[in-house]
């Protein structure tokens, strides 16, 4: 009956910008280690899902726990008790977060970039957090770029900066929002590589995309969402090869 | 006007047909050698227009400022560098030192606050904002000098309690610090507007990746967003400065010894108008030239990653356009050369 905890468990959120019902009571269990892909077509609540996870937008209802810890709240018998804006900060170091447009800090270097959450969140010493910093930026293949600004990089190169900037503070679990949607076709493929890489070192990865063949390829879970709700989970074979829901099947037949 | 192609001198050319005309293209010749084409730029008759006109009223204005006697350059060379004006300059700079410090640390606070997501805070700062915006600054002035009319005494206590300390009003607000409250209070007020607008205006997502990256929230607002900001308060920021140099100018009706006063004084006991306030302008435009100098280098230090590279300074650029010209006298000396060894033969 010991399972172990679940990298990643989220129980009936549900959450509404103004009378818009974005997440309609969204149940998800992630394994350790698993890599789980998040189709949907835009506005079904994809990206809002990943950002209720580590508390940029705090669920209305509901809860989020990472390797068995509640994001955001402390629960005391039957209530939930508000953390603090600096306990959230420090949860939230621990999940790593990849945006569609990067979000790279424009008046630091990339090493910089790398280097600041470390140093600031984790109180790692700067001379440790750039050592590690350089490796990181060797394993997304940018050891050259380190004293570039991010504005002199191609997005590609800039989307694996802020994959090295998410990796830098050791994260058991890595949300990418979109990673590719932002980029020229060409430069797609240099990024789910990066990510790819990530998937076999054991790291759990939750990741919103359109690429169906990265999803075919490197995901254990595909997830289908479409108006606030998960409407089909299994393996690739089974929701993008065989869906069994009709809206699936429709979005499906539409991408590839 | 159509791309028109001329040979230079040096290569032989077939005489285009007339039927072309002027601005009409001639088909290049099928042995046309691309390597040996230069451009003849466009012609710009206006620009030469506006720049004959621009010289001609500078020239005529300069005659004026030779001329006319009552400019009185010899008075104006007599108190430009004089002690008295030295003096009363250098109370102008410390005015506008501590008034633009002290307003600027006020107006990150109050910036900070008018964004913060503490409603008192909110309030409190939207409130500073508007009455001392509202306040003309002469007034203010005025107010802060006549304050001990107002309370005779100043105590740190206990509201409606016992106080520990008393100090005179009289002996607290001299002039100067009078003065000084008022020129902060006023700067503070717009430079919290200024910094806040700075803050608006850079990109959600920055402080949204330091939240997710777990960036203490301080950090967030010094590392990350505040340097992006300066890109937007700097030209702000150095318009107050300049504002606050010649806001100095208004102590001059409380009788503190800055600038203005001092000229007016000399002018007063002297009377000659013109010279002295030339004095005055003279060194007011002494001061903003160099902060806008100082300008240039602070906002070329915040667009560091903001450009993919920065553009070339002044003196850069004079020095390129320097070794322009000398390339082309060079290159122009060399052909006459040819030329020449081409007519000797």
């Amino acid at each position: 009956m010991s399972a172990p905890t679940p990298a990643l468990d989220i129980r009936g959120v549900r959450k509404s910008f103004g009378s818009l019902e974005v997440l309609r009571g969204v149940d998800l269990t992630v394994r350790q280690g698993e890599v789980t892909v998040i189709l949907g077509p835009s506005g079904s609540g994809k990206s809002t899902l990943l950002r209720v996870i580590n508390h940029l937008e705090p669920a209305d209802t509901g809860i989020v726990q990472v390797a068995g810890e509640i994001i955001g709240y402390r629960l005391e018998g039957t209530t939930l008790h508000q953390l603090p804006e600096k306990k959230v900060l420090k949860q939230r170091a621990k999940i790593g977060f990849v945006f569609q447009n990067f979000n790279l800090f424009g008046h630091r270097t990339v090493l910089q970039n790398v280097v600041e959450a470390p140093v600031s969140a984790l109180r790692i010493s700067r001379k440790d957090a750039e050592v590690r910093g350089r490796e990181l930026l060797a394993q997304v293949g940018l050891s050259d770029k380190a004293d570039s600004y991010p504005r002199q990089l191609s997005g590609g190169q800039q989307q694996r900066v802020a994959i090295a900037r998410a990796l830098a503070l050791d994260p058991q679990l890595i949300l990418f929002d979109e990673p590719t949607s932002a980029l020229d076709p060409e430069l797609v493929g240099e990024v789910l590589t990066v990510i790819q890489d990530l998937a076999s070192t054991g790291i759990t990865l939750v990741v919103v995309t359109h690429e169906i063949g990265f999803a075919r390829k490197v995901a254990d879970t595909v997830i289908f969402m479409d108006e606030g709700l998960i409407v089909e989970k299994g393996t690739p074979a089974e929701v993008i090869d065989n869906p069994k829901e009709e809206r699936t099947k429709r979005f499906i037949s539409r991408v590839l | 006007m159509t791309l028109s192609i001329t040979a230079p001198d040096s290569a032989p050319t077939p005489p285009a047909p007339a039927a072309a005309g002027r601005g009409a293209s001639t088909p290049p010749p099928t042995d046309l050698k691309v390597e040996t084409l230069s451009v003849a730029r466009v012609w710009h008759p206006w620009r030469w227009f506006a720049t004959v006109v621009v010289l001609v009223l500078s020239a005529q204005f300069i005659h004026g400022l030779i001329t006319n006697k009552t400019w009185d350059w010899k008075t104006f060379q007599q108190y430009v560098f004089a002690p008295s004006i030295l003096n009363a300059l250098k109370l102008t700079l410390e005015l506008t030192l501590y008034a633009v410090l002290i307003g600027f640390l006020a107006g990150i606070g109050i910036a900070a606050a008018r964004l913060s997501k503490i409603p008192l805070l909110n309030v409190v700062s939207w409130v500073f904002v508007w009455a001392f915006r509202s306040i003309p600054l002469p007034v203010q002035i005025l107010i802060w000098f006549n304050i001990s009319a107002l309370y005779k005494t100043v105590s740190l206590g206990v509201p409606f309690g016992p106080s520990f300390f008393d100090f005179s009003t009289r002996s607290l607000f001299s002039p100067f610090v009078a003065a000084l409250i008022a020129l902060s209070l006023h700067q503070a007020a717009y430079a919290a507007e200024i910094i806040r607008a700075g803050i608006i205006s850079v990109d959600p997502g920055q402080s949204e990746a330091a939240a997710a990256l777990g960036i203490p929230r301080r950090r967030q607002f010094l590392r990350i967003i505040l340097p992006q900001a300066m890109r937007a308060i700097v030209p702000n920021a150095t318009n107050e400065i300049i504002g606050m140099v010649k806001s100095t100018s208004l102590l001059s009706a409380v009788a503190v010894t800055e600038l203005f006063y001092q000229a007016q004084v000399i002018l007063g006991r002297n009377g000659r108008p013109i010279p002295l306030l030339i004095v005055a302008t003279f060194w007011y435009i002494v001061v903003t030239t160099v902060l806008t100098i100082g300008q240039f280098y602070v906002e070329r230090h915040f667009a560091k990653g903001a450009q993919r590279h920065l553009p070339p300074t002044p003196i850069q650029k004079f020095r390129t356009k320097i070794g322009h010209i000398a390339l082309v006298i060079r290159r122009r000396s060399a052909e006459g050369r040819i030329a020449t060894a081409g007519d000797a033969r």
